[in-house]
Order: C-alpha cells, then structure tokens, then sequence
C-alpha cells in the first residue's frame, strides 16, 4: 500500500515536471508547426538564470527567503523573453515557410549554439541554489516524507495548465490564435497579424520552458547539459499526448510520469525503458497521438 | 560487370587511402579509421535522406554493431572480425526488420522523433546493465583475421584501417549502384511526391523499409568497425546527440555523390580534434553555426560545391 502511494506520489511530481517542461514545446509546435529542439536549451538557461540569481541573493544579503521565490520566477520571466525575442527575429523568422523537418534541423543547431553559449556565459562549474527547496520543509505522509516544494510544484504546473487553457479557449487572443492554428492562410486573409502572433506564441513557449528550468533549479544542481537530458523527455510527452494538444500535453506527463514511478519503485532497470517504452506503444496504435489531428494527405 | 568512372574512381581513391596507410602516423590512421567507420553510418542516414526521412536515431544501430562485435568476443567467444562484424550487421538487420515495421509508417518529424525514441531505449536499457558495464561500457576484446592476430597497438590500429577502407569501398560502389538504378530513383520520387509513386503502382512503404533495413546494416558496419578501432563500446553510442552527429555530417556533405558522406565526416573529425583542443567550450557553437550556414548557403552540402562548375557549364 505504502509503495502504491509512494508511486502516485512521485508520479505526480515528477509529471507535473514533465507537464511544465512539455507545455512550451507543444505550444510551439501547434501553433507554428515547429518542433523545438532548443526548447531544452530554454530550460537550461532558465534553470542557469534562476540558480545564480537565487544563489547570489543567499550569498550576499540575508534577506526573507520568500524574495528568492520571486527571484526565481522574475529570472525565469526576464530570461525567457530576452532569449525568445532574440531567437524569434533574429533567426526563426528568416526561416519560416520551410519544411517541418528542415526546422527541426535549425532548432538543433540553435541547440547547439546555445548549449555552449551558456557555458561561455555561466562556466562549466555547477550551480546550486537549494535554499528555495529546504525552506519550505516536508511533509509526513504515513511512512512517506515530501518534500513541500515538490508538492508546490503540483499546484503550479496544473496552474499553469488551466491558465493556459482559460487563454486560449477564453480570451480573444486565444481565439485569434486557434484561428492560426485552425488555417493560417485563412487567418492571415482575415485581418489576423500571424507574424505577431509568432513571435508573442515563441516568447511564450521560451518563458514556459526557462520557467520550468528556474522552478527545477532549487532540486538540482545545474550543470552543462541538463537541456539536453530534458528535451527528448519533453518529446515522448507531447508527442504521447498529441503534437500541439495542451490537454495532451497532461495527459502525456501523467502517463509518462506514473510509468517511470511505477518503474523506478518496482522494476528500477526499466526507468528510462518505460518511457520511451509507453512512446512506442501510443505511437503504434495512434500515429498523431492521443489528442492529435488526422491531416489528410496531400497529393 | 562494367565500372563506370565513378567506381574507378572511388577503388584508386581506396587503394591511395591503403598504401597511405603504411607511411601515415598512427594518430592520423585513428583520425581516419573513426571518420570513415563513421562516413559509413552517414551513408545510412543519407540513404533514408534521399527518400525523405531524417533519421534521428541512426546511432541505435551504430551501438548494435558496436556492441554486438564487443560482446561477441567478450561473451560468445567470436574473436574473428570479419565474423564479429558480419554478426553485428546481421543483429543490426533483425532488429530493423521489426522496428521498419512501425517505422516505415510515419514521414517527416514523425519519423525523426520515434527513430530517436527507439535508440534512447536501447540507451536506457545498456545505462542500467551492470554486465555491460553501466555507463562506461566495456572494452573491445583482442580480434584476429582469419586466424591471424595482428600486433597490439600499430599493427590492429592498421588492420583496422584497412578493413575500414575496403568496406567502405564496398558500400560506396554497392550504394552507387544502388541510386543509378532504377529502384534508386524512385527514392528520390518517394521524397518528391509519395502519393503518385504510389498511383504509379510501385508501393513507398516497401521501398523505405527496405532503405531502413539495409541502412541498419550499413551502420552497424560502422558502429562494428568504431569498436574495432577504439577497442571501447559505451552508451553513449546510442544516445540521441551521437545520431544528431550523423545527422550533422550528412547535411554537411549532401545528397548529391556517394563520396560525399566520407568527405565530410573526414572534414568533421579534422575540425572537431582541432576545435577540442583549442576552443573546447565553442566547439559545438562552432558546429552549430557551420549547420545554419550549410542550411542557408549550401542547401545540397559541401559536394555542391565540387559540382557546381559542372551545372555552371550547362547552365
């Protein structure tokens, strides 16, 4: 009983983490048909940008630890939209109209000019900024102890998911933006600013993936390469749930993060296995995933 | 059997490559060896390129045929090369019939990203085999040759060599072949437009998933032969920044010439031994940059290069 618990729990957590990484990514992708191969790159620079912002803030002032949750948000916000306008005007946008698979190819050359952008920038020497996590404590659960930031981070991302949702089903913009999505080309025929669109869509999807860096940051130590590690874990999420599906994009985490629970509480070798395990399984039945389109062909 | 001028060309350049081996410092035999058992992975990739899928999971088979040549001599006691190789290709083929299966299913990023997910399992699986060494992998048993075994050192570091360029001519003239004849160029019509190759009665899912299957064995080749060389398999082989190398360099070189694979994976590991040494923390940004660049100024890769005064005349 305890480990079933133990399972959910950490399934949970860790697909909230999942859901928080992967919703910049299918945001992207379904609005401007990009799969982001720098997304892991975004949550790295936040995850850097956070870390040593929080990290500076202990070292220097002993000021009330509830400042560095705000630091941590404030560094993600401000990181992810330096680094999401720059990369949508200056490179993404002389790109556009090109077949999917070719920018697929240019995210992962920006991968990898970032990957060693940050280790000009931020050295290669890791970075710690665990205060954030040990503040809040734990919590007992029967036999189990959680910690209360893991616990937050549940609250945030399924947040973050409706506030997502309410966006795009319930405002304007949102509308506009399933109109985009929905026929470009109608939308543009329409009055829609598309280009605009673009890059507030982009600046949203970097914001999403640096937030989910800065939110992780206090769990981890951040090294190089850790944007590499995540974004083939954001992959198996959302094309679980369906390319460009928020809802997906849940529904993904949840599958994907009570797996590799169940995995690493019962069968410890098949941790990453499963994952990419239950990709392959989704993937046979259901090619577009499961809350994907169909397209039809085109001759 | 006729050789045209091209596969005159690609033997001369294989027998240079051969007797250049005897004079040639050590370091730069290793340079060339890994570049060319690397080129051979490449080709695979390219094969798929020319039909219109990227690959981004090349390296699963690239780390079957590293790994299956390993484990042969270190487990089943297969400690002839050319045995252990042929073993590696033919894991390599089996495992791809099955997974060519599903695969050949999906087009486009559909195709990159489940091809990725297939070698991170085989990445995740090798990660958590204590057997197998875990992370760091395990090294490469001692091999011989038809019963002979060449000296530690120099003289497997040669033999190697050897191998590496007599397979590479090999594949070079059977993928020649390959894309002059007929079957070859309905490839390039399966990349253009699948649906009319299909009107026209021939079916793109049998053609790509026999390009999956022998591009598998083309690359175990190369995986087989890396381990050979290095004497050292790990995990790594399989993970998905290693098939985005392929990838890389197959982009680099173009689709246009089967030459072109081995030229650029030869200007890839040149640039990269230099970049590490010197600029170690810009050497992937330096790679990054070199892809926008191809991408934006090189569409067909470095071989546009060679051929377009060619075009340029008829032109």
């Amino acid at each position: 009983m305890t480990s079933l618990l133990a399972v959910l729990i950490d399934g949970s957590i860790y697909a909230s983490w999942l859901f928080l990484v992967a919703a910049g990514l299918t945001v992207i992708y379904g609005v401007m048909r990009i799969l982001n191969m720098a997304h892991g790159s975004f949550y790295a620079i936040g995850a850097y940008s956070a870390a040593s912002l929080v990290g500076w803030y202990f070292n220097n002032g002993m000021g009330p630890a509830w400042v560095s949750y705000l630091l941590l948000v404030g560094a993600a916000l401000v990181a992810g939209l330096i680094v999401g306008v720059i990369v949508e005007r200056g490179l993404l946008r002389l790109m556009y109209g090109r077949d999917e698979i070719l920018m697929v190819i240019i995210t992962y050359a920006l991968l990898l000019i970032l990957e060693d952008g940050m280790k000009i920038v931020w050295g290669v020497s890791p970075y710690f900024a665990y205060q954030p996590y040990s503040e809040l404590g734990r919590t007992s659960l029967g036999l189990l102890k959680v910690s209360n930031y893991d616990v937050a981070l549940v609250g945030v991302s399924a947040l973050l998911g409706l506030g997502l949702w309410a966006w795009l089903e319930r405002t304007n913009q949102g509308k506009v933006l399933r109109a985009v999505i929905h026929d470009r080309e109608i939308a543009v025929a329409m009055g829609v600013n598309v280009k605009l669109m673009f890059t507030i869509t982009f600046v949203l999807g970097t914001t999403l993936g640096a937030l989910a860096g800065a939110l992780t940051a206090p769990a981890i130590s951040v090294v190089p390469g850790i944007g590499i590690e995540v974004i083939v874990l954001a992959f198996a999420v959302v094309v679980i749930g369906g390319l460009g599906s928020i809802g997906g994009a849940a529904v993904g985490a949840l599958l994907v993060g009570l797996s590799r629970a169940a995995a690493v509480h019962y069968a410890p070798e098949f941790e990453l296995f499963v994952i990419y395990g239950v990709m392959s399984l989704v993937l046979a039945f259901r090619p577009e995933g499961l809350f994907g389109r169909t397209l039809a062909r085109k001759i | 059997m006729r050789l045209d001028k091209t596969e005159i060309s690609l033997g001369l350049v294989a027998l240079a490559c051969v007797l250049f081996g005897f004079v040639s410092p050590g370091w730069l035999i290793f340079l060339l060896t890994i570049a060319l058992a690397k080129a051979l992975v490449v080709q695979g990739v390219v094969m798929q390129m020319r039909s219109g899928l990227v690959s981004f999971g090349q390296g699963l088979f690239y780390c079957i045929g590293g790994y299956t040549v390993g484990m042969g001599g270190q487990f089943f006691g297969i400690h002839d090369a050319i045995a252990a190789l042929s073993l590696g290709m033919f894991v390599a083929i089996v495992v791809a019939m099955l997974l060519g299966l599903l695969l050949t299913r999906y087009r486009e990023i559909f195709f990159a990203m489940l091809s990725l997910a297939f070698s991170m399992i085989l990445f995740g699986i090798l990660v958590k085999s204590q057997e197998l060494g875990s992370t760091d992998g395990f090294n490469v048993h001692d091999w011989t040759l038809f019963g002979w075994a060449p000296e530690a050192g120099a003289g497997s570091q040669h033999t190697v060599f050897t191998m590496t360029v007599v397979s590479g001519l090999i594949v070079a003239v059977l993928i020649h072949r390959y894309t002059k004849a007929g079957i070859g160029v309905i490839c390039e019509a399966v990349r253009e437009n699948e649906v009319r190759v299909e009107y026209l009665g021939l079916s793109p899912r049998w053609l790509l998933y026999g390009n999956y299957v022998a591009a598998a064995a083309v690359s175990a080749l190369g995986g087989g032969l890396t381990a050979l060389a290095t004497g050292h398999v790990d995990p790594e082989m399989a993970y998905w920044t290693t098939s985005g190398e392929f990838v890389f360099i197959a982009l680099l070189g173009g689709l246009g010439h089967v030459a072109a694979p081995f030229i650029a994976a030869i200007v890839f590991s040149f640039v990269r031994t230099y970049a590490i040494e010197f600029v170690p923390h810009t050497w992937q940004m330096i790679l990054g940059f070199t892809l926008l660049a191809v991408i934006i100024f090189l569409p067909k890769g470095l071989w546009s290069l060679v051929s377009r005064e060619k075009t340029g005349e008829r032109a």
